[in-house]
């Protein structure tokens, strides 16, 4: 399959860059983190989301979605990249709508991904316990109790989780933490008894939360796929995830250097264009390089996942790591490029680095994937 | 996921190319043939003096000849293969498969070629192209000179109308294979009023000429794959000008912009074992099977993440020619990384190696083929365009950044 976008992926891709440049621009998030506003996101871009039929982007025809791929649904997360736009689209549309159509019993699939579908459902998967991102190293307990099974412990970094209406939650059933056997993923509902969710506000004004489960009680029918034998799931929907992040990473590295090199192109110092000093050329020509050789690898990711989920995770190692260290890469030079006015509020380049920092972490940052992509090729 | 009708006619007749061409690979290509070469004596490069180092080598050599697939895009009536960009496309990915090594390594595929299909006469098509693909001419690269390397446009070997007739006078350096090439593809300033990029032409000729002297340049690596040429009143038919006279400049580009592809392909050699694998028999491994040596292990990881995505842009920039969409100054982009990664390469390996990689001279380190090849690289972010010079025209075509 070809490296660059179809017909009907550019047109994609137009639409959604009309829509997302037109009502959500960088001031929209700016509007929604100084007016602290309590759900973190546009209900009403959101419903506009679904009727374009971005919501249930990956949700089957037959649950009332379009049925198309991951490089579809990287398309629109680089758009949402360019402008920084706050949306429940990672989250419910493609992490909780690919753990359910992917995991999901058809009982399940039929009662939530019509609603992820229509935008009325919002979801996202609770998976991150520590500091990093560790997915072996989950150890929320879940242990039998009656016809059910009864949930502690504690998440973080749950994206959108304290506006949530269902969560996904990675528990162990069985074996030590670091054990790929005995992981399970349990959907719960987080109006239940015991479900604590402080929302946390983030460096970059995107959602997020912790959140505590004591003792909450769930029953055997919210088991997402096979009892203790989650990490299989788990690690097709987390790529699926990184794949997604990395594009919204290729949209967000490609925008603060589209607008570096602007700023380069206009102001001047010393009588001269800074545009024209060699030292700021080179730079800016090797982190072109760097975003061209990420964008790549970030397609070559996304369509092996369309290809076959179980497959691509060497091809999403890279495609996260070199997201990771390129919009690093991006963020400073940016800041750097533009002087003392990067370092201003004001200004929106310090929005896209406190971004790029948040993406570097969820699912897993550079290192991570670096020593993944080793692992895989036994060394 | 074809998107029409047509499309799903493509893909299976594609499909059964792709069938076709395994099945005839798997029955064609030796066995020794399906691994990198090792050393430069290994490869083949064609040519008047041409010898095969094995007997495999031959057979590969002449099968894929006669398919046409030493130039398998190149049109049939010159001694192409006649392939679609798609069916190259397999191809190559079905050589890659089983390891299979290019038959014909040769300056006149990767660099005279496309210029001559874009910019030659029909003759001159037809004189040269055929024994190009046929290896049976090896071709020189006269472009730099000792006064013009990164500045190239503003080189001084002249030449002067005489008749029927240009008289060369001057000289050339860094000509790779000059000692070995039977033929020599070179700029020349034919008009030394013009200003510098406008008096230059693209001229070809036999290197067995009266008056072509070559003599090798003892390099780091202690080779000698390039040469200093010199050019005693040479005398050239007007009619072997590629292009018009006085516009050689515009072939110069071109053709660059092939010699940059091909050495940023040097960067992705990913064949063979992986580089974590190659350095574990030197360092060792822990309990666990991991590199014995954390800080190499990483800077290798770093590599593979690096050499992965390059490929991938590679593969991409590809795709984006056959759709029309590539910037013609992409190849420098490539170029740039692609070099400075076969140098990253090659530092791990030295690296790994640790002493074992030092010796120069005995028949256990293969006459130090590792510390040599390590050295050679240091030229490819020179040759070609250097870095700076990639980086400059990124800034200015590309990005187009303002400035001289």
């Amino acid at each position: 399959m070809a490296l660059v976008l179809t017909e009907e992926q550019s047109m994609l891709r137009d639409s959604a860059r009309g829509l997302i440049s037109d009502k959500a621009p960088v001031s929209h998030l700016r509007h929604l983190r100084d007016a602290k506003d309590p759900t973190g996101f546009s209900k009403e871009l959101w419903h506009s989301f679904a009727e374009m039929g971005f919501a249930g982007l990956l949700v089957p025809e037959e649950f009332g979605g379009s049925g198309l791929g991951y490089v579809e649904a990287g398309v629109v997360m680089e758009e949402i990249g360019r402008t920084l736009m706050p949306s429940p689209f990672l989250a419910t549309s493609v992490v909780a709508a690919s753990a359910l159509a992917r995991g999901g019993n058809a009982a399940q699939k039929s009662e939530h991904l019509p609603k992820i579908a229509s935008g009325s459902l919002l979801a996202t998967l609770a998976i991150d316990e520590g500091a990093k991102h560790r997915p072996l190293q989950t150890s929320l307990q879940a242990v039998r109790a009656g016809n059910g099974f009864k949930l502690s412990g504690a998440k973080a970094l749950v994206v959108d989780g304290h506006v949530a209406d269902l969560l996904i939650v990675a528990a162990r059933t069985a074996g030590a933490a670091g054990e790929r056997n005995g992981l399970t993923l349990f959907l719960v509902n987080p109006k239940a008894k015991g479900v604590a969710i402080e929302r946390t506000i983030m460096v970059d004004a995107h959602n997020a939360a912790r959140i505590e489960l004591a003792n909450v009680e769930v029953d055997a029918d919210s088991v997402l796929g096979e009892v203790d034998q989650g990490a299989a799931l788990l690690d097709g929907v987390l790529d699926i995830g990184r794949g997604a992040v990395a594009a919204e990473m290729v949209g967000l590295s490609d925008e603060v250097f589209g607008r570096t090199v602007e700023y380069l192109k206009s102001r001047k110092q010393f009588g001269k264009l800074i545009g024209e000093f060699q030292a700021l050329q080179h730079r800016a020509a090797e982190l072109y390089v760097d975003i061209e050789i990420t964008r790549a690898a970030t397609m070559k990711a996304l369509q092996a996942l369309d290809a076959d989920v179980a497959k691509a995770a060497p091809s999403v190692a890279v495609a996260k790591a070199r997201a990771g260290t390129t919009a690093t890469r991006a963020v400073q030079e940016g800041v750097q490029m533009h002087g003392g006015m990067g370092m201003t509020d004001q200004f929106d380049i310090g929005f896209f680095m406190k971004r790029a920092r948040v993406c570097e972490e969820l699912f897993g940052d550079a290192n991570y994937h670096t020593e993944q992509l080793a692992r895989a090729r036994g060394y | 996921m074809a998107d029409s009708k047509t499309g799903d006619t493509e893909t299976a007749e594609l499909e059964t190319f792709r069938a076709e061409t395994r099945a005839w690979l798997e029955a064609n290509c030796p066995p020794e043939m399906r691994k990198p070469a090792t050393s430069d004596a290994d490869v083949f490069w064609g040519g008047r003096n041409a010898k095969f180092s094995s007997e495999p080598q031959r057979i590969w050599f002449e099968r894929m000849r006669d398919k046409g697939w030493t130039v398998p895009d190149w049109p049939r009536e010159y001694g192409g293969g006649g392939l679609s960009p798609a069916e190259h496309k397999v191809l190559r990915a079905e050589m890659g498969r089983i390891g299979a090594r290019p038959p014909l390594s040769s300056f006149g595929i990767w660099m005279l070629g496309p210029a001559l299909l874009k910019y030659g006469n029909e003759a001159q098509k037809k004189e040269h192209l055929p024994k190009i693909a046929a290896g049976e001419i090896r071709w020189c690269q006269g472009y730099s000179e000792p006064n013009a390397g990164s500045d190239l446009a503003s080189l001084q070997t002249r030449a002067e109308s005489d008749g029927d007739d240009f008289v060369i006078t001057g000289s050339k350096i860094w000509t790779s294979y000059a000692n070995y090439a039977d033929w020599i593809f070179c700029l020349v300033r034919t008009d030394p009023t013009a200003k510098k990029h406008d008096g230059i032409s693209f001229i070809l000729f036999d290197m067995t000429s009266k008056g072509v002297t070559t003599k090798p340049i003892l390099l780091i690596s202690g080779y000698s794959p390039f040469c200093e040429t010199f050019f005693d009143g040479v005398r050239v038919p007007k009619s072997h000008v590629v292009g018009t006279v006085n516009r050689g400049w515009d072939v110069a580009k071109y053709l660059l912009q092939h010699e940059r592809a091909m050495i940023s392909g040097m960067g992705e050699r990913g064949v063979g074992r992986p580089l974590g694998q190659i350095a574990a028999d030197s360092v060792g491994t822990d309990a666990q099977g991991k590199l014995d040596d954390a800080m190499l292990r990483g800077k290798i990881a770093t590599f593979d993440v690096d050499e992965a995505a390059l490929a991938a842009c590679a593969e991409r920039a590809v795709d984006l020619a056959k759709a029309g969409q590539a910037h013609p100054a992409f190849s420098s982009a490539m170029k740039y990384y692609g070099t400075e990664l076969n140098k990253r390469r090659y530092e791990i390996l030295m690296s790994a190696g640790g002493v074992d990689a030092l010796e120069w001279e005995s028949e256990r380190s293969k006459q130090g083929a590792r510390p040599r090849a390590w050295l050679r690289t240091k030229a490819n972010s020179i040759e070609g365009g250097t870095t700076e010079v990639m980086l400059g025209i990124v800034a200015k075509r590309i990005l187009d950044l303002p400035g001289a």
